[in-house]
C-alpha cells in the first residue's frame, strides 16, 4: 500500500468504528470549538496560589525533587551567588550560557574569576546555565523553550545545571504557564522544544533506589530574580 | 518481540520459584504502592482528575479520525513528516527506510513499548543498523537480551548483583578490579558508556505519551533526560506513536500529566516532560535536521467502538500492574510479551490475538485493585472476564471444565433437585472433613484443590441456613 492509502485505510477504520450518524458537521464543530478555545479543565487549588504562598509552593516544591533554590534580589547578585556556588561544589568557575539578553545584563566582570563560554552545549561541558521562560509553582516545574537564546543541548549535557527564572515568571499551573507561551509564540504554535523541568536527572531502574544524574544534570540550582 | 503467552502457566510456575525475582518484586510495595498512596493523598483533587482525565479520552476518541487530521496539518507545517502505520510490519519498514536514508549506523533509543510491540531493534539490526537502548532499564536488558518486564520499570525483575555482573562481562574497556557496589557506581558506570552513544548517533528514536492536536506536538516524559537527549542530538527523530495517544489540547494534556505520574511512580510530576514539535528552525543552533512520527494501528481500530473501547484510554502509567497481586508474584515475563499485568491481560489477546493470548485474561483474582487504582477508570476485570466468555464461545475452554458447568447448569435450573443434590453432598463433606476442617484433595476436582485447600463445609447448605434464620425472626 501506498502512504495515501495507509493513511486513508486507518481514518476509515476509525470512521467505520465510530459510525458517526449523518453528516459530520457536529463533530467537525466540536473539533474546531475545541482546538481554538482550549478550554481548561479542573485545575487543583495549589495551581491557584497567588502572591508568596505561590512562591514558597514553587520553592518547597523543587527543594523536594531535589533542586537547590537561591533567592538574588536583581540580577546584579547573580555573579555573586554563582561563584559561590561552584566553589562549594568544588567546580570549575566556567560555564555555557546561550544568547538570551538577561545574560549580557548580567555584570559578570564583577567577579572576575568567572568565565562564561557561548554556544550549543557541548559533551565536555560541566555546568551550564539556562534562563527559564515560566515556571509552574503546582509541581515545582519549570518551562524552558528552545532556540539561539537557550539552546537545548545545554539543559541536558552538562554535570551541573545552573536555572536563571524572573520572580514575575513563577505562575500557579500548567495553563498559566502554557498561556504565557501562547502570548510569546501565538495561537497554536510552539517553539521546537519546550522542556519542563522538575529536578534533577535521577534514575530509580536498579532496586527502585533513586540515584541522581542518570543521564541528564546530576545537579540543578534554580536562582529566582527579584 | 515474539509472543510467548502460550507457556503463561509454565512461565508463572517457574517464576514462582525464582529467587532473585521474588526479592525484586517485593520492592514495588515499599516503593510504586506506596509512593502513589503518598501523591494521591497530596493532591484533594485527584479523584475528579481521574474523572476528568477519562473524559478528555473519551472525547478524543470519539472525534479520533478528526483529531489525528488536524495533528498531522501540524506537524506537516511544522517541517514535520506523519507516516501511517496500519500494522507493525508497516511501522518497521517505515522506520528502515528512514533510517537507512539517513545512512544511519547507530540509532539511539528512548524507552519506547510501541518499539517492543513493533519488535524494531531486531529488524534493524538485521538490517546493519545498531540500536542502542538509553534508558538504563531498556539498557540493562538490551544486554541481556531480555524482554521489558514492566512497562515503566522494564528491568524490575534485576538485581544490583545482575547488573554487576552484566557490567563487567560488558564493559572490558573499564579495569576490571574497580568497585561496581553501590546503585550509584552502576548508574555513573552506564551514563559514562552510554554518552559517547548519544553524541555519536545518526538517529534517535523515541516514543510519545501523548500526541497533541492543537499544536502538532510529541510528548515525552522521562526522569533520566536520556529521551531528550535522545531526540535533540542526531541528525535525524524518529517518533513512534500509536493513534491513541492524540489528545486535543495542551490543557488536555496537562489534565493527563497531573494524574500519569502520581499514578505510576508517585512523583508529583516527572522530572522532564518534553514537548517537540517539528524539526530545528532556522535560528536553533541544536535540534534535529529531520522529525518524523510514524502513527501505528496495529489492531486499535478494532478495539474503537468494541467491548474493548476502553482500554484505547491507557496512559501506560503501570499502576494496574503495581497494585496486582499476581503481578506481584510472578512478574512480567511470565505473561509472554510487552505488556504485562492487568493491562497486558486486555491489551495482549486484542493486540496479537485470544489464540495467542487467551491464558492471560485468565492471570487474575478479580479482585479488583487494577480498577480501582486505575487513573483512567478503565474497567479491567470486565473486559478479562469479555475474553473469557470469547474463549468460552469459541471452544477454547477444555472439553472438562464445560462438562462440569453444564452438569451444575443442568442441577442449578431443577429447584428441588440442586436442593437434594446439595442436601446431600454438604453434611457428607463436612463429616468427611471434620477432623482437619479443610479438604486437601476432592475427587474430580483435583485441578482446583492441588493449589489450595477447600475448607470444608459447616453441614449445612446457605439455603437451609437460610431458612432457619427466617423462621428464627
Ligand atoms: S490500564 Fe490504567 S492503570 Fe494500567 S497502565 Fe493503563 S492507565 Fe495505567
Amino acid at each position: 500500500m501506498s502512504g495515501a492509502e495507509d493513511r486513508q485505510s486507518i481514518l476509515d477504520a476509525i470512521r467505520s468504528a465510530l459510525h458517526p450518524k449523518g453528516d459530520d458537521t457536529a463533530r467537525k464543530q466540536a473539533v474546531r470549538e475545541r482546538l481554538t478555545s482550549h478550554p481548561s479543565n479542573l485545575v487543583p487549588r495549589r495551581g491557584k496560589a497567588s502572591g508568596d504562598a505561590r512562591l514558597k509552593l514553587f520553592i518547597e516544591t523543587l527543594e523536594g525533587q531535589s533542586a537547590k533554590v537561591s533567592r538574588a534580589k536583581s540580577a546584579n547578585d547573580i555573579p555573586d551567588i554563582v561563584a559561590a556556588y561552584l566553589r562549594e561544589s568544588n567546580l570549575p568557575a566556567e560555564f555555557r550560557t546561550g544568547s538570551d539578553e538577561l545574560f549580557d545584563r548580567i555584570p559578570w566582570d564583577k567577579t572576575p574569576a568567572l568565565t562564561r563560554h557561548q554556544g550549543r552545549g557541548q559533551g565536555s561541558d560541566a555546568v551550564t546555565m539556562s534562563r527559564a521562560r515560566s515556571a509552574a509553582a503546582e509541581t515545582g516545574t519549570l518551562f524552558l523553550t528552545s532556540g539561539e537564546e537557550n539552546p537545548t543541548t545545554l539543559n541536558f549535557l552538562p554535570d551541573t545545571h545552573i536555572m536563571i527564572i524572573s520572580k514575575q515568571d513563577i505562575l500557579g499551573s500548567y495553563e498559566d504557564a502554557w498561556n504565557a507561551l501562547r502570548d510569546i509564540y501565538g495561537a497554536r504554535t510552539l517553539p521546537r522544544a519546550v522542556n519542563l523541568v522538575s529536578g534533577p536527572s535521577r534514575t530509580a531502574d536498579i532496586e527502585q533506589i533513586i540515584v541522581m544524574g542518570a543521564h541528564g544534570p546530576r545537579r540543578l540550582h534554580v536562582i529566582i530574580v527579584g | 518481540m515474539k509472543p510467548q503467552s502460550r507457556a503463561f502457566k509454565t512461565n508463572a510456575t517457574q517464576a514462582l520459584t525464582n529467587e532473585p525475582l521474588k526479592k525484586a518484586l517485593g520492592g514495588i510495595k515499599h516503593g510504586f504502592v506506596a509512593n502513589r498512596a503518598r501523591a494521591r493523598a497530596n493532591l484533594p483533587e485527584f479523584e475528579q482528575l481521574r474523572d476528568e482525565a477519562k473524559a478528555v479520552k473519551e472525547h478524543t476518541l470519539a472525534h479520533l479520525d478528526l483529531y489525528l487530521e488536524e495533528y498531522e496539518k501540524k506537524v506537516t507545517a511544522s517541517g514535520g513528516h506523519v507516516h501511517w502505520a496500519p500494522t507493525a510490519s508497516d511501522a518497521r519498514e517505515a522506520i528502515l527506510k528512514i533510517c537507512q536514508d539517513a545512512g544511519a549506523k547507530t540509532v539511539t533509543k528512548g524507552k519506547t513499548m510501541i518499539g517492543e510491540e513493533i519488535a524494531i531493534n531486531d529488524y534493524l539490526e538485521d538490517a546493519g543498523i545498531t540500536p542502542v537502548e538509553t534508558d538504563l532499564g531498556e539498557y540493562l536488558i538490551q544486554i541481556r537480551n531480555e524482554a521489558p518486564s514492566h512497562i515503566i520499570a522494564p528491568a524490575i525483575h534485576l538485581t544490583k548483583d545482575q547488573v554487576e555482573a552484566d557490567f563487567r562481562k560488558l564493559h572490558t574497556s573499564l579495569p576490571y578490579d574497580r568497585v561496581l557496589e553501590e546503585p550509584a557506581q552502576l548508574v555513573a558506570e552506564a551514563r559514562k558508556m552510554l554518552r559517547e552513544q548519544f553524541l555519536a548517533a545518526d538517529v534517535g528514536i523515541t516514543g510519545a505519551n501523548l500526541l497533541i492536536a492543537e499544536t502538532g506536538t510529541s510528548v515525552i516524559v522521562t526522569n533520566e533526560g536520556n529521551g531528550d537527549l535522545t531526540q535533540c542530538l542526531p541528525r535525524v527523530h524518529i517518533v513512534i506513536a500509536s493513534i491513541e495517544k492524540t489528545v486535543p489540547t495542551l490543557e488536555d494534556a496537562n489534565t493527563i500529566l497531573r494524574v500519569l505520574a502520581r499514578s505510576a511512580t508517585g512523583q508529583e510530576c516527572s522530572t522532564y516532560t518534553t514537548f517537540t514539535t517539528g524539526p530545528k528552525r532556522p535560528e536553533d543552533p541544536d535540534g534535529p535536521e529531520e522529525y518524523h512520527v510514524v502513527l501505528l494501528d496495529n489492531g486499535r481500530t478494532e478495539m474503537l467502538g468494541s467491548e474493548f473501547h476502553d482500554m484505547l484510554r491507557c496512559i501506560r502509567c503501570g499502576a494496574c500492574m503495581n497494585h496486582c497481586p499476581v503481578y506481584g508474584a510472578v512478574g512480567g515475563h511470565a505473561y509472554g510479551w510487552v505488556y504485562p499485568g492487568p493491562m497486558g491481560a486486555v491489551l495482549t489477546p486484542s493486540l496479537i490475538g485470544i489464540d495467542e493470548a487467551g491464558h492471560l485474561p485468565n492471570a487474575s483474582t478479580f479482585c479488583g485493585r487494577c480498577e480501582a487504582v486505575c487513573p483512567m477508570r478503565i474497567p479491567l476485570p470486565k473486559m478479562m472476564r469479555h475474553y473469557r466468555e470469547r474463549e468460552y464461545e469459541k471452544g477454547n475452554t477444555p472439553h472438562r471444565y464445560k462438562l462440569g458447568l453444564k452438569l451444575w447448569a443442568f442441577a442449578a435450573k431443577r429447584y428441588r433437585l440442586y436442593q437434594a443434590l446439595t442436601g446431600l453432598a454438604i453434611p457428607l463433606m463436612a463429616r468427611f472433613g471434620k477432623r482437619s476442617g479443610r479438604f486437601r484433595t476432592i475427587p474430580l476436582a483435583g485441578g482446583w484443590t492441588r493449589h489450595r485447600d477447600l475448607p470444608a463445609p459447616q453441614g449445612k447448605t446457605f439455603q437451609q441456613l437460610w431458612r432457619e434464620k427466617e423462621a428464627k425472626s
